[in-house]
């Protein structure tokens, strides 16, 4: 009986010895396999290379005008994707242009996170009034719709990079916090918080040890969806002349400036846009492909 | 597999020489993802004869909710692989197709769920979702629906049944929707119904009225029933024959007194045994050892050698035969039959 | 009230030094104890009812002893474990623990109540938390008792290893990764961790197989004996608490209407529901079917119980005296033995009171 034992021993051994992994491992797994998301991780991480290392990689100075220039085609000469109104290159715009649309898509969406993240669990966790207080508070926000508030805001704190960046945190937080207060609230019933109640813990650690590490994952999902978003409205803002001033390169104010051209050289006229699209597709999707990852049942 | 052979063979005992109404052959499902495959169903065949009631008993993840909904045809197509031969009636369930399985279900195949609240509409009310079925099935008049609707919660013991006809399922106590479920099930006469642990999330109480119920309308309406349970009590109160699922295989058939009295696999014994009862007290469970083994990995030999205290060298080599007793008792198993388990302990 | 008093059964052997109140004080006294929820609709929230989810209940859990209580869902019982533990505010009523009372000026304070009497759930997706490896989870109470972080793993690990899951293995894994037996036994070890002396089990082995079950089972025997514990077991599995318990509790609709010792209950119930929730059993002999439900209907709603005795719109023997008072609990022919039913009471004016059944 002894070798039917050890073979049993054997078979319970590999039976019971799964490879040990955590939440944020497992979603890497999972991400693994996912070749469309991964594919777009790289588009990302390629415009973000290229954003930084734009002052080495663009063949002109992005504010140099030349009136001889003007409105070239794709091709002409050195410049590879043509000239603008002013008759600066397109191709070293574009690039620099980057370094703006990124900031403007993701320094809004992080603050607005941390904001509203912080008001939603607080919110979430105390319940009562401060609930009460904090999100009906958001809801004035809320109503407006997200365009005319950002345009309403910045167009009250003036025009500016950072103007406008201030625009879209506001215009932001709203939403995050929902989705915060909203997660908090289901895993404040959940029966491990009460177990760390029943053991006397106090509300802080309650909220350190079990509450930030089950909410962090549904905001960090939506803020993620937030960034393609966010380049937009903040192109938009440019566009209309409240976000990014001239003569800085910025897509969106690219876009607005060369409207007028568009019969003149369609194929220039639309490359900012090209850009915007490309980006805000690629933010797109690899915030759906990450929710797909996380959204493992634990 | 060896069952499929043994159960085949298998000579019908009915007087007349009937056709079974369910016959299910090698049935295997198994789920696949990118990261692994499911095998959920290995080889399932039985087979069942108008106006019987099977009792499918087994834990979670045995695969006999899986059996079920394969016969239903209602699993996720794009991510499940079904093999084997399902016929219910005239019908090969295999080889249809979505919209004429639609035409089937609720009219010749009925299920009836766990949880009612999700089998409900919240919306409409339960004279309308009654009526409604019998419509789609029937092409009747409302007013001939409604009739008929009212009949039904009669049917099932609903008191004040006019009164219910207006009510929405969450008006109703967790007894009546479940009734209330039945009456939709029932609505077209379905020679087949399915039952998914209807009574597991009721009250005790509440629970031996419904068994008592379905095993009345069951009879009055000659209908055959499958029915899956993880409670061997409640198998016992409903069933005819007994199929005891483990690990996606059946390792034990026969009619329901002869299995749970004289269990012939380690498997059933052992579930015998560790359901508590009042004159254990004091005494140390006799309980399996161990969980069930993951699907996700290819399983050679027997799946219950792990967990059982007969295991012999012998049982890792290879599936274990299928012995046949007598009375048409089945269990796969090497040791099934040769009278050396003790008798089952009595309730 | 009466049923409070101590008996001289199941009074544990052993010396445990944490004891206070000496063998005869039982452990937990809850008298009258209530919780109202207020139903709130329309705009401006105004309470249109209340669901009387534990009204005015009282008994004792002896030292060493488990204490079942049953009932239908709605009747309390969770409601019940919830307010033992404080996890939800009582509307009144008194908890004393070992002779103290809890809270107020004289009595011991809620962490350390905490700190003795500690809460195993039933088992499901929400008991653990998905983001904490289960060593963590389970250290997670000492450490907020202040001890260091070294020691709180220590002590896991011992743990682990007491509920019959080996630390080395399954310490460093997520609840997702662990069956729902493994997850049951990380939650009795978490229960454990501070060295509590009495366990309150909510459903804890409902939701698991039955294989599974009867090894959790048999866990929880052993960690009574090794620990000292007492216990007050929450199921509605008829069964399963005829096992464990040594006295039991029934509960219907948010009131006591039986406790005594388990065989009195089970081989001579004196409450019609009692009675009526045994005879509901399944036997396993498909010989013994039950043919004729033994009542009808489902529990009432909570929300506005019937007047006088709640069981009367199910009961075969109610008469005119039940809707017109309550029946209070009274001793029946042993001293430990209390039902509240008219019937049971001489004198009460049913027409079956005092006699025999």
């Amino acid at each position: 009986m002894t070798d039917v034992n050890a073979l049993l021993a054997d078979f319970a051994e590999k039976e019971a010895s799964p490879p040990v992994r955590g939440y944020w491992s497992s979603v890497a797994n999972r991400l693994r396999y996912d070749y469309v998301t991964l594919f777009f991780l790289a588009v990302i991480l390629l415009i973000v290379l290229i954003s930084v290392f734009a002052p080495l990689l663009a063949p002109f100075d992005p504010t140099k005008s030349s009136m001889a220039y003007r409105m070239k085609p794709v091709g002409f000469r050195n410049f590879v994707l043509g000239t603008d109104e002013l008759g600066r290159d397109m191709l070293s715009r574009l690039l620099w242009g980057g370094r703006t649309s990124l900031l403007m898509g993701l320094v809004p969406v992080a603050l607005a996170t941390f904001i509203g993240g912080i008001l939603g669990v607080l919110a979430g966790f105390l319940g009562g009034w401060v609930n009460t207080a904090i999100m009906r508070t958001m809801d004035i926000f809320y109503a407006f719709p997200s365009v005319l508030l950002a345009v309403a805001i910045s167009g009250t704190l003036g025009g500016g990079t950072k103007n406008g960046m201030v625009a879209l945190t506001l215009v932001f937080i709203p939403s995050l916090c929902r989705v915060a207060e909203s997660a908090t609230t289901q895993v404040r019933g959940l029966d491990f918080v009460e177990a760390a109640r029943a053991s006397g813990a106090s509300t802080l650690s309650i909220v350190q040890h079990h509450i930030l590490g089950n909410v962090l994952g549904p905001v960090f999902i939506f803020a993620s969806s937030l960034i393609s978003v966010s380049i937009l409205l903040g192109s938009g803002l440019s566009f209309l002349g409240l976000g990014v001033e001239p003569p800085t390169p910025d897509w969106g104010l690219m876009l607005s400036t060369l409207r007028s051209a568009i019969y003149v050289q369609p194929l220039v006229c639309a490359l900012p846009g090209v850009a915007i699209f490309i980006t805000s597709l690629s933010f797109n999707l690899v915030s759906d492909g990450l929710r797909q990852a996380m959204d493992v049942k634990a | 597999m060896p069952l499929d052979a043994a159960v085949m063979e298998r000579p019908v005992k009915a007087t007349v020489k009937a056709q079974p109404l369910v016959d299910v052959r090698d049935l295997s499902v198994k789920f696949v993802s990118r990261e692994s495959t499911n095998s959920a169903v290995n080889g399932v065949t039985f087979d069942l004869m108008a106006g019987e009631v099977l009792c499918i008993i087994g834990e979670s993840g045995s695969g006999k909710s899986v059996t079920m909904r394969a016969l239903m045809k209602l699993l996720p197509p794009n991510r499940t692989k079904i093999s084997g031969h399902m016929r219910v009636g005239a019908h090969d369930i295999t080889k249809m197709s979505e919209s004429d399985m639609r035409a089937i279900r609720g009219s010749q195949i009925s299920m009836i769920f766990q949880e009612p609240m999700t089998a409900l509409d919240p919306v409409y009310t339960i004279g309308d979702q009654i009526a409604e079925t019998v419509m789609r099935h029937e092409h009747c008049s409302r007013a001939e629906a409604t009739a008929r609707a009212l009949e039904l919660l009669q049917l099932v013991r609903v008191p004040s049944p006019e009164r219910r006809l207006k009510a929405y399922p969450h008006e109703l106590s967790g007894g009546l929707r479940q009734r209330a479920m039945i009456a939709v099930a029932l609505s077209c006469k379905p020679d087949l119904l399915l039952a998914d642990e209807p009574t597991t999330a009721l009250d005790a109480t509440v629970q031996i009225q419904v068994l008592v119920l379905l095993r009345k309308l069951q009879q009055e309406l000659g209908m055959a029933m499958i029915f899956v349970t993880h409670d061997l009590g409640v198998a016992a109160q409903i069933a005819d024959k007994v199929a005891v699922m483990y690990a996606g295989r059946i390792v034990e058939y026969g009619r329901v007194s002869d299995v749970l009295m004289h269990p012939q696999h380690p498997y059933t014994l052992g579930m015998l045994a560790s359901t508590v009862h009042g004159n254990m007290r004091g005494q140390e469970i006799e309980a399996i050892p161990g969980s069930p083994p993951d699907l996700r990995r290819p399983i050679q030999g027997c799946s219950f050698t792990p967990r059982c205290k007969f295991a012999v060298k012998d049982c890792l080599q290879a599936s274990p035969p299928v012995v046949q007793l007598d009375n048409g008792q089945y269990a796969a198993c090497i040791r099934a039959g040769k009278g050396a388990m003790p008798a089952a302990p009595q309730a | 009230m009466n049923a409070t008093a101590p008996a001289s059964a199941a009074i544990t052997e052993q010396i445990d030094e944490r004891d206070r109140g000496g063998k005869r004080q039982p452990m937990l006294i809850a008298d009258k104890l209530k919780k109202y929820f207020p139903i709130r609709s329309g705009v401006l929230q105004r309470q249109v009812g209340e669901v009387k989810a534990v009204d005015e209940v009282s008994f004792a859990v002896l030292k060493g002893e488990t204490l079942g209580i049953v009932g239908e869902s709605g009747c309390g019982k969770s409601t019940l474990a919830r307010l033992l533990m404080h996890l939800i505010p009582k509307d009144s009523g008194d908890l004393i623990f070992d002779g103290d009372p809890v809270g107020g000026v004289r009595g011991i304070t809620l962490r350390e109540l905490r700190r003795n009497m500690q809460m195993v759930f039933q088992d499901s997706y929400s008991s653990l938390n998905p983001r904490l490896p289960v060593q963590d989870s389970i250290a997670y109470g000492p450490r907020v008792h202040g001890m260091d972080y070294k020691d709180a793993r220590k002590l896991a690990a011992d743990l682990l290893d007491k509920v019959g899951l080996r630390a080395a293995m399954f310490g460093a894994r997520y609840p997702h990764e662990l069956s729902g037996g493994q997850k049951q036994r990380v939650n009795i070890a978490r229960a454990l961790a501070l060295n509590p002396r009495m366990l309150i089990l909510d459903e804890a082995v409902s939701a698991l197989d039955k294989s599974v079950e009867a090894q959790v089972l048999n866990l929880l025997a052993h960690l009574k004996r090794e620990f000292n514990l007492t216990y007050l077991f929450i199921s509605h599995d008829l069964n399963v608490v005829q096992y464990i318990s040594d006295r039991v509790l029934v509960m219907y609709l948010g009131q006591v209407v039986e406790i005594g010792p388990v065989d009195d209950i089970y081989n001579a119930p004196r409450h019609p529901y009692s009675r009526a929730l045994l005879e509901s059993r399944l036997s396993m002999d498909p010989a013994q079917r039950v043919i004729e439900p033994p009542i009808s209907g489902d529990p009432p709603n909570p929300i506005n119980p019937p007047s006088g005795c709640r069981f009367r719109t199910r009961c075969a023997f109610a008469e005119d005296i039940c809707a017109s008072s309550t029946p209070l609990l009274g001793a029946v022919s042993t001293q430990n033995h209390f039902v509240a039913c008219h019937m049971a009471s001489a004198g009460s004016g049913h027409s079956k009171a005092g006699l025999a059944h």
